[in-house]
């Protein structure tokens, strides 16, 4: 018998970026396949997001960027969850990541980078096969 | 319209189709709406040359707001440009002018756009990345140092903050000795898109829109041949709305500025004729072209029925079409030239006024030289070789186009109903109507794309596994540090008490209810920052920094 609680993701728009078609449509997505999922909106400094998945007890972080800032907010992120502990949490990137930025961005402890025209069932594929991290 | 159908021949077709197999994909636009495999003078019931379409340059405009269109004269060929410092795009427009480009258009950075100042923590790393970063009155001194704004027409691409901007503009004209009545140019200055999709926002509506009202008032009466607002679907579309959607949003949210703009004692026909509109050239060809058809029918029919506008300028919907920055892709980058020649196509069927053409490399970065000169080539190449300007709306006449066109007509109507239903644009905005609608039919489009309903070349179909990347054009990141240093020369530099006393005045002015223009174009000559006028307007209208959803 399946036993288990659905698995918790926040997705996180940061900076200034206002391109959020594709991170609703994700939200949505993983959400009717079964997960459980926290979108905050807009605007989101590192610091809240880390709080929201600190507080929300989340097993993943989808961090949505198309402003070119990746480089600048992702390492602040990922500092951020490594003080505040939370080095357990998987990190995806989803967005406008030039080729050459994303194995800097995996070297950086990201688990995996969505590039625009992901289909989605692909995303919810690989969620499934890395199972819950904190509960597992 | 030829009427007479033969129904034997006609069923004998009937059969036929029926026989066939059906398409592999669903026979549908990319917004989703159905197309049927033949349309004929069946679709066109009731349609009469002379009342339901006219000619060119004549009411309703649905075949274009001038006599000869793109024979007479061509579009204007706009490329959007901008990024570092003030400095640097100010070398660009040189180039650009250079070159013989008769406009300028000018993109600013995303702490600008936000009303942000670059030393914000908010806009580190975003400081002349997308754009030019824009502080003070210095720096709009810089972008247009050795250019004649009374001779170039100029576009700035700016919303929430677009009130400061403007007067920036004005007030650097005005210290160069330019006469305001000669400047020519548009300000975006359109807010309540930020609402339905774009999200650069930093008031609450109402005082968003009294902003853009103020700009529209100020420059019907001291800045005459200025289009102080570009009302504009580009951006509902790229958040994922369909294209009736964006037609009839756009359309709403025109009518929604005259309506503030009568109520402020406004004639109609002082401040219409210079109303502009800015729509997104997206991949479906005809359905593109409906729209166009359709967005100038509906607006000179309310403009003439509605309005009571008498002045024939005040009917002719003017538009800026730019192709559709979603639909370009990063896989197989080079494709997104075909891409981009097919929406440029549709524009200019469309009857634009001018046209920005996307570079292939822009959804990695801002585009390279090479990439830039290829996007306005493609522009070059419709205008002078492939002979579609020779006669005026092509399309027109076609059971096809003309059938689509009146139902975008009937869409727009529809929506148009919809909303004034919710008792009208701003309680629509309240409840949510845009984003909901335009995130269904985001999602749609998704599913259609996850299932191979809709086929997005080198994408989720015709792959390549070996692609070499693009050279793309990467960004000196000492341009933030050079912008923030140069602000701090202007805060120790200024006079602190003009400073203040001038944002007082905002504040005032914005307590009083007053145009606020006057007010900051005074706070732009003391040389406060953008983001401390914005700061001293939310004193007064408050923010709206809560989360967007």
């Amino acid at each position: 018998m399946e036993n288990r609680l659905p698995l918790r993701i926040v997705l996180a728009k940061v900076g200034l970026d206002g391109h959020d078609r594709g991170v609703k449509i994700v939200t949505r997505a993983l959400r009717d396949a079964g997960f459980h999922v926290i979108y905050p909106g807009l605007w989101q400094a590192p610091e809240a997001v880390v709080r929201t998945v600190a507080d929300e007890d989340a097993d993943w972080l989808g961090i949505s960027l198309l402003s070119g800032t990746h480089m600048t907010l992702v390492p602040r992120i990922l500092q951020l969850m490594k003080e505040a502990r939370l080095d357990n949490v998987g990190v995806l990137v989803g967005g406008i990541i030039p080729e050459a930025d994303i194995p800097k961005l995996l070297e950086l402890g990201v688990a995996r980078v969505f590039g625009p025209g992901t289909p989605l069932p692909e995303i919810i594929d690989f969620l499934r096969s890395q199972g819950s991290r904190t509960h597992a | 319209m030829a009427t007479a159908i033969d129904r034997k021949l006609w069923a004998q077709w009937q059969q036929e189709i029926e026989s066939a197999p059906p398409p592999a994909q669903p026979a549908t636009t990319v917004s989703g709406m159905p197309i049927d495999p033949l349309y004929t003078p069946d679709n066109l019931e009731g349609f009469e040359y002379d009342t339901s379409l006219g000619y060119p340059g004549q009411y309703p405009y649905t075949r274009g707001i001038h006599a000869t269109m793109h024979r007479g004269r061509l579009w204007t060929m706009r490329q959007f440009a901008g990024f570092g410092t003030a400095r640097q795009t100010n070398e660009r427009f040189k180039f650009l002018v250079d070159k013989g480009q008769t406009g300028l258009s000018t993109a600013f950075d995303l702490p600008t756009l936000m009303g942000l100042d670059s030393d914000d923590p908010r806009s580190l790393g975003e400081v002349g990345r997308l754009g030019v970063a824009m502080d003070t009155i210095d720096d709009m001194r810089q972008l247009f140092s050795g250019i004649d704004i009374g001779k170039i027409s100029v576009s700035m691409t700016i919303n929430a903050p677009a009130a400061v901007v403007m007067a920036f503009y004005l007030a650097n004209a005005k210290d160069q000795g330019v006469d305001w009545k000669k400047l020519r140019g548009t300000i975006q200055n359109d807010t309540l898109k930020e609402f339905h999709a774009q999200n650069e926002i930093y008031f609450p509506p109402e005082p968003s829109v009294r902003l853009t009202i103020d700009v529209i008032e100020f420059c019907t009466r001291q800045v005459p041949q200025w289009n102080p607002v570009s009302v504009s679907g580009y951006h509902i579309r790229e958040a994922g709305s369909t294209a009736a959607q964006e037609l009839a949003f756009t359309l709403a949210d025109g009518f929604h500025y005259i309506d503030q703009c009568l109520a402020r004692g406004l004639n109609v026909d002082e401040f219409a004729p210079r109303l502009s509109f800015f729509f997104n050239a997206h991949n479906d060809l005809f359905e593109e072209v409906a729209k166009y058809r359709a967005a100038r029918a509906v607006w000179a029919e309310r403009l003439r029925n509605h309005y009571g506008a008498t002045n024939e300028n005040s009917w002719k919907l003017r538009f800026h079409a730019q192709t559709a920055g979603c639909s370009l892709q990063d896989k197989q980058p080079q494709v997104n030239l075909i891409r981009v020649a097919y929406q440029a196509l549709a524009a200019v069927l469309g009857g634009c006024q001018s046209l920005h053409t996307n570079s292939m490399d822009e959804t990695l970065a801002l585009p390279s030289e090479h990439a830039v000169t290829l996007a306005l080539r493609t522009q070059q190449v419709l205008a002078h070789e492939t002979g579609v300007t020779n006669t005026v709306d092509p399309l027109g006449g076609s059971y096809f186009v003309e059938t689509l066109t009146r139902q975008m007509q009937q869409q727009a109507h529809d929506y148009f109903d919809r909303i004034d239903g919710m008792g009208g644009m701003l309680s629509a905005i309240d409840r949510g109507f845009f984003r909901r609608e335009i995130a269904e039919a985001a999602f749609a489009f998704q599913r259609e794309f996850d299932v191979k309903h809709k086929i997005v070349v080198g994408v989720n179909a015709y792959q390549e596994t070996d692609e070499k990347p693009l050279e793309i054009l990467s960004i000196d990141h000492t341009v933030e540090s050079e912008q923030i240093e140069s602000l701090k020369r202007v805060r120790q530099s200024r006079s602190r008490a003009d400073a203040e006393r001038t944002l007082n005045a905002v504040r005032h002015a914005a307590e009083a209810q007053q145009n606020i223009m006057p007010a900051l174009l005074e706070a732009a000559e003391a040389r406060n920052t953008v983001g401390e006028v914005m700061h001293a307007l939310a004193d007064v209208y408050g923010r709206c920094d809560s989360a967007v959803v």
